[in-house]
């Protein structure tokens, strides 16, 4: 059972959360539509500055292909970018270990994990990559991916509410402003939190400490070309190994966490991500880190409605999104908790004890998180597009590692990735809207515009091209050699782990059932198209449903319009989101997880 | 059109690069500057010294395999156990045959090391399962009043002692509230080796 402080725990999360919503959204709001929010003192003479730098005295208004444009061009130089760090690091300063150049398909996959704001790691940072490669590359897309992310909800909310015109604003400007007045000043604060916790920031070469008992292990024995030794028989050369040492990766680890948080990204700076004590070392630091993942996405919430005129409609999504959130939330908790029931069958202990004892499946869990805190994390972090992690996905019991699967699958819209998350919402609303207008025979309408075949196509377009992608990649896949070769867990967790990555790189998230290795040409070329296509193509349509909308004229609300903030709405909204995400999911969640669940059930006893 | 473009890629090129210089450059560069000067010792890895001696660091789990120390968790890293530059979990499923075979036999060494513990039948399963990072420093209470007998035994001392000892090293949740409550494994056995820790 779930005890009674882990329950206030998740409480003191929602109500810390509720209380950011407001002011946070209601500064995004005035930042994003030129006014006085507080910081302008400070940030205004280095916009201005940034804008002289950059040729950009008066910025024009955009249509919609010119804003297209411009976010496109400035995406793929961030790809060049990062994709140019990584494959000449070992020339770059600070890269203390003197970590080669990465391989080019890695680079390639990690470049285009970073730009879309997906941040799936094929690498892992500490035996990898220099200082350099996390700085220049990964730091400065982890603020650009969630810039773009901002301007283009930004631009979509100003195609709802501006009219007859064909004005979206200037991409420049929603990028500058996004990282100067929001990003630059939040991740600043919450690095210096953090770092205060026990996360490292420093640039030295890692130290080696003397360990208070040696160790001792068996390794393969390997030649001066690191090939494995072989004996007569054909069977590795085993040698046994003393070391007296430990080695500890150091770096800048601050600065990066606080914004792979708050920008959604999710790239850890080490291998396993939040869970490596440096990362996140404190119940405190995690505590920011998780408020951090749904901060902005659920603010933004209250910045549309600001924008609109109309609050309630922010409220209302916020509210949907809630709701979607808890279930999934919940299931996860309680599976978690109740432990693994194979190990209770070996006479492990699952029961957890408020004062002395987490129980439940800490396979895979850190001991300061417990269940309560890596369940919560892994619903927070794979409802918005997030995808850092602080419990290893993979080890979860078999329906609660469903419930990251399946909030990816609904298209990251519960909070969602910075922008992304709310921009696909708006997606899911003019769905809403339209499949409502039918049931009634009217004109569908939303916010006073009207919803025509061209608006519908473009919401339709960009909600089904992921899951069919997503179902076709990890179809491909599991018959190939390719792709089952890297399966680390057999039967169905293998098709899991393989459902799991192309769910994870279709939608922007980055989180995985990490026992796949997903360093392999195979995974780091199909999977890095993967995430290009399905983050631009949504974006594209997004822009596009902008122009379209913001040229449209305002009708005023009859008695036959639809309200879009009554519970009626939010019960059709959250009938459209499920219809659509979950049962096109269903069948291939039946033949991994759920049978999984079935099996160590009908095995173990419930 | 192309005149369009051509002006959109220079703006591009030029936001990119003074993006890089400013979130890539800058505020990393502030952050540790800031961070060196108010919190050093966390800026720095929270490494422990005996004799001016760095012994660990705080928060990276070293391996326990004497019956004298406490033991952590299990750790999955590579080559050996607690290989902090390399973190590593386990990950491996839930129904994974080699995942249970594992766990059963650290179920089975577990008793044999402790034949004494208190509620020998409830096993600890921070004890036989692999943290996340593979580097976790702590243990739950339980897990270590689980191995109080043993150490005691292996040290002559009394249980009551080493249990007191124990009691006093438990980290209670943060404000009462966040987290677990769990004991940090190498401070424990340093303080049985009455080791004087600095910072």
């Amino acid at each position: 059972m779930i005890t009674g402080i882990g329950l206030s725990q998740i409480a003191l999360y929602f109500l810390v959360l509720l209380l950011c919503v407001k002011p946070l959204g209601w500064y995004m709001a005035r930042v994003y539509e030129g006014k006085a929010c507080g910081l302008d003192r400070l940030c205004h003479p280095l916009e201005k500055l940034i804008y002289r730098l950059c040729n950009l005295r008066s910025p024009q208004e955009m249509n919609w292909k010119q804003y297209l444009s411009a976010m496109l061009i400035f995406n793929l130089f961030g790809v060049l970018a990062v994709y140019l760090i990584q494959r000449l690091q070992i020339h770059l300063p600070w890269n203390p270990q003197a970590f080669p150049n990465v391989a080019p398909d890695l680079a390639f996959n990690t470049a285009a994990s970073f730009v879309t704001n997906t941040n799936w790691q094929a690498y892992g940072g500490e035996s990898s990559l220099g200082y350099a490669t996390q700085m220049l590359a990964l730091t400065v897309q982890n603020f650009l991916s969630a810039a773009t992310g901002l301007a283009l909800v930004i631009a979509l909310i100003r195609g709802l509410v501006q009219h007859e015109t064909s004005h979206l604003g200037n991409f420049w400007v929603d990028t500058v402003r996004s990282t100067l007045y929001i990003l630059l000043p939040l991740s600043l604060v919450l690095a210096l939190i953090l770092s205060s916790q026990g996360l490292i920031q420093n640039f030295k070469p890692y130290p080696k400490i003397s360990l208070l008992t040696p160790l001792r292990y068996v390794q393969a024995k390997t030649d001066a070309a690191g090939q494995t030794l072989q004996d007569a028989k054909g069977n590795p050369l085993m040698e046994t190994i003393q070391s007296g040492t430990q080695e500890l990766p150091m770096g800048p680890v601050a600065s990066q966490i606080a914004i792979k948080q708050l920008g959604t990204n999710g790239g850890g700076f080490f291998n396993t991500n939040s869970a490596y004590p440096y990362e996140n070392p404190t119940p405190l630091s995690n505590f920011l880190e998780m408020l951090a993942i749904l901060l902005l996405p659920a603010a933004l919430c209250y910045t549309f409605g600001m924008m609109a005129n109309d609050k309630r409609q922010g409220w209302a999504l916020l509210l949907t999104m809630f709701l979607l959130f808890l279930p999934f939330m919940s299931v996860a908790l309680v599976l978690e908790q109740k432990g693994n029931p194979a190990l209770a069958a070996m006479g492990i202990d699952s029961v957890a004890e408020a004062a002395t004892y987490p129980g439940g499946n800490m396979e895979g869990k850190e001991t300061r998180f417990g269940i309560i805190n890596s369940a919560l994390w892994a619903a927070a972090t794979t409802a918005t597009s997030n995808g850092s992690v602080n419990a290893m996905h993979d080890s979860f019991t078999p329906l609660a590692g469903l419930v990251p699967l399946w909030l990816m699958h609904l298209g990251e819209v519960v909070f969602g990735g910075i922008g992304s998350g709310l921009y696909g919402m708006l997606m899911l609303v003019i769905l809403t809207v339209f499949v409502a207008g039918l049931m009634v025979g009217r004109t569908p309408e939303y916010l006073g515009k009207k919803i025509e075949p061209y608006e519908m196509k473009m919401a339709a377009v960009a909600v089904l091209l992921m899951p069919m992608i997503v179902l076709l990649l990890t179809g491909l896949a599991s018959v190939s050699p390719l792709g089952t070769h890297s399966i680390a867990n057999p039967g169905t967790h293998g098709f899991s782990e393989i459902l799991y990555a192309f769910t994870s790189m279709g939608n922007n998230n980055g989180s995985a059932f990490a026992g796949l290795n997903a360093n392999t040409p195979f995974y780091n070329l199909v999977g890095g198209l993967e995430m290009l296509l399905l983050r631009f193509w949504i974006a594209i349509a997004t822009l596009a449903l902008a122009g379209s909308l913001v040229r449209k004229k305002r009708i005023p609300s009859s008695s036959g319009t639809l309200t879009t903030h009554t519970p009626l709405f939010i019960i059709l909204l959250l009938s459209v989101t499920l219809i659509i995400g979950a049962l096109t999911f269903f069948p291939v969640l039946a033949l991994g997880p759920i049978v999984e669940q079935l099996m160590l059930w009908g095995h173990y006893g419930y | 059109m192309i005149a369009e473009t051509r002006k959109q890629i220079k703006i591009a090129l030029k936001l990119l690069v003074v993006f890089t210089f400013l979130t890539g450059f800058v505020y990393p560069l502030v952050v540790t500057g800031l961070a060196q000067l108010l919190f050093p010792w966390q800026a720095n890895g929270s490494i422990l010294k005996v004799n001016d001696k760095a012994i660990g660091s705080r928060f990276i789990g070293q391996a326990f395999t004497d019956p004298k120390y406490f033991w952590g968790r299990p750790s999955a890293t590579t080559p050996f156990p607690y290989n902090a530059a390399s973190s590593s979990g386990s990950n491996l499923g839930p129904s994974n045959p080699d995942f249970l075979s594992a766990v059963q036999g650290r179920v089975k060494d577990l008793q044999n090391a402790n034949p004494q513990a208190p509620d020998a039948k409830r096993i600890p399963v921070d004890l036989v399962t692999a943290s996340g990072s593979g580097l976790d420093p702590e243990i739950s209470p339980r897990a270590a009043y689980y191995q109080v007998p043993r150490v005691a035994k292996a040290r002559a001392q009394s249980e009551e002692q080493i249990r007191a000892l124990v009691a006093s090293f438990i980290q209670a949740r943060t404000f009462g509230i966040l987290g677990e409550p769990r004991v940090n494994i190498l401070e424990l056995n340093l303080a049985l080796d009455h080791l004087p820790v600095h910072h």
